[in-house]
């Protein structure tokens, strides 16, 4: 069998996998912090909570409407955005201009609420939701066998990060938000609704954050903690790309998702921390981030 | 006669006969947090002229420019544009109502192009310039279109800070010393373009330290003290009050 530094194949890249998908989703959802952050100047810590929505909703979609995997994709996502602009235009405006600690400790609530009320109601077992048919079984590529699922949650999120990216860095909107960015009292000043694209950002930050909750429910169990279990390595993947870089946060979550695979293979014994020793070594290089700008 | 003489002409008439102002500032005052900035100014400009703001540096010019655009919101007293209140409109309404800004840090944007910063602003009526007017008029903005804003020179900004307002057609433009740390060549071609402004219509109000610049364009000057406008006269009396205003100004 073929061995790489003395480990098959197969298991190298089924780490490989392991770690791409979790890269997938470290990337969604610090995209989505990175946009709101970048614009909103709010530390979005309810972002996990948003992802635990998203695939609640799924779940509740199928359980309750009968609903599927594909119906999901696109109401759940919906539904996490439409939450997203109501917190954004009834609470979390009021704390614009304020220290970011308010917002911060704001979203932070939010997520508590959020999490006890779903542990409230469904307890914290988790609820199993199937991947849909035509994504079942696994197709073998001859160095490994690739559960399909596993390959469609990497394209798509391959998809959407860089769909995301190309909104921002070359369309209309895209200029308002990069402008509004750099100096949003000067951009409402030329007749752009800053208000409204606040608003707008926001809730697409959410369902960027909700369409990951779906595509994370058929890989791991529904649950209310699935949230708070990924969020701190999703902060520690913003801090180490540069908060508010929208590159540096899709870059930078595919390839701690990667480097933890790695580990898995190399030193298990360090691949829960590793993210952790990376963000460590950045903050003390540069503190920036590996993507930010000094500022 | 030159088409501008026949439209300064015409905007001094208007000022002397019964015609009403575009921009009526009455009693403003403005505050940045506790400081008081401005006591009560009033000033009237006339459609298509051109308005110069003296004042020595920290009297309130700029913080004029920023309470009539909304910019500063802590604000009192009245501003009418075209004969209606715009002092309730939120900030993105007062464009749309036909004012434009220039600010004197220019406000160009680093994460966009230039063509991009030229873009930005949303036309607010129909007879502003159109993209291929402004490439003619700014042909080294056509040049670097690509370039990121802030890749040009302090005196391309400049342009593009001006160029980007003449795409949108408003009819006021508020300009914030638009020659600051420019090169003569470079003040003469803003000169330029401001006389383009005014074939066009447009009225001006302008924060301008450079007298000889501002004596060039401006149809009134108002002379701003301690949060107030203390003088207001012609640019016909301007000769006779060089003097006076050198000492006054401190220039």
């Amino acid at each position: 069998m073929t061995t790489i530094f003395g480990v098959a194949l197969p298991v190298l890249m089924g780490q490989l996998l392991i770690g791409l998908i979790n890269g997938s989703f470290y990337a969604l959802l610090s995209l989505g912090l990175a946009v709101i952050f970048g614009l909103l100047r709010i530390v979005n810590f309810a972002h996990g909570a948003f992802y635990m929505v998203g695939a609640f909703v799924a779940w509740m979609l199928l359980s309750y409407a009968g609903v599927g995997y594909w119906g999901a994709l696109f109401l759940a996502p919906l539904a996490v955005g439409v939450l997203g602009m109501v917190i954004e235009r009834t609470m979390l405006r009021a704390l614009y201009g304020l220290d970011h600690l308010y917002g911060l400790l704001f979203t932070f609530g939010l997520a508590l609420l959020l999490e006890g009320g779903f542990r409230h109601f469904y307890g914290t077992s988790g609820l199993p939701y199937a991947a849909p048919e035509a994504l079942r079984g696994a197709t073998n590529l001859g160095f490994m066998v690739l559960p399909n699922y596993r390959g469609w949650v990497v394209v798509a999120s391959l998809v959407l990060c860089f769909g995301t990216w190309a909104i921002i860095e070359k369309t209309k909107v895209g200029a308002y938000l990069r402008a509004a960015t750099e100096n949003s009292t000067l951009v409402q000043a030329f007749g752009v609704n800053v208000p409204l694209l606040l608003t707008l950002t926001y809730g697409f930050g959410c369902a960027l954050a909700g369409i990951a909750g779906v595509l994370a429910a058929p890989l791991f169990q529904v649950s209310p903690l699935m949230g708070s279990n990924i969020i701190i390595v999703v902060f520690a993947v913003v801090v180490i790309g540069g908060m508010g870089s929208i590159l540096g946060a899709i870059v930078t979550g595919y390839m701690l998702g990667i480097v933890e695979g790695l580990c898995k293979v190399f030193y298990p014994e360090a691949a829960n921390i590793v993210v952790f020793v990376i963000m460590a070594i950045v903050l003390l290089l540069r503190p920036a981030g590996l993507f930010g700008k000094d500022s | 006669m030159t088409a501008t003489d026949t439209l300064t002409a015409s905007a001094k008439t208007a000022r002397g006969g019964g015609a009403a102002p575009q921009l009526k500032v009455r009693n403003l005052e403005a505050w940045y947090g506790e400081s008081h900035a401005l006591h009560g100014v009033d000033l009237d400009i006339y459609p298509g002229e051109t308005v110069t703001l003296l004042g020595r540096n920290g009297v309130g010019k700029t913080t004029t420019l920023r309470a009539i655009m909304g910019i500063i919101r802590k604000r009192k007293g009245e501003v009418e544009f075209e004969q209606k209140s715009i002092m309730r409109l939120p900030l993105h309404r007062i464009a749309r109502a036909g004012i434009g800004f220039v600010p004197e840090e220019r406000g160009i944007f680093a994460s966009l192009t230039v063509e991009e910063n030229l873009t930005l602003p949303p036309v607010v009526a129909g007879d502003g310039m159109s993209l291929e007017q402004i490439y003619e008029l700014f042909p080294n903005l056509l040049e670097r279109r690509s370039s990121p804003g802030t890749k040009l020179s302090g005196g391309e900004q400049q342009m593009l800070a001006i160029a980007r307002i003449l795409r949108t057609g408003v009819r006021l433009i508020l300009l914030d010393e638009p020659t600051e740390g420019l090169a003569p060549v470079i003040v003469q071609r803003i000169g330029e373009v401001l006389k383009v402004l005014k074939t066009h219509g447009v009225s001006v109000l302008l924060v301008e330290q450079n007298f000889r610049f501002a004596s060039r364009i401006a149809d009134h000057f108002y002379v701003m003290d301690h949060g107030q406008v203390i003088d207001s006269f012609p640019v016909s009396e301007l000769p006779s009050r060089t003097e006076a205003l050198n000492t006054a100004l401190g220039v």
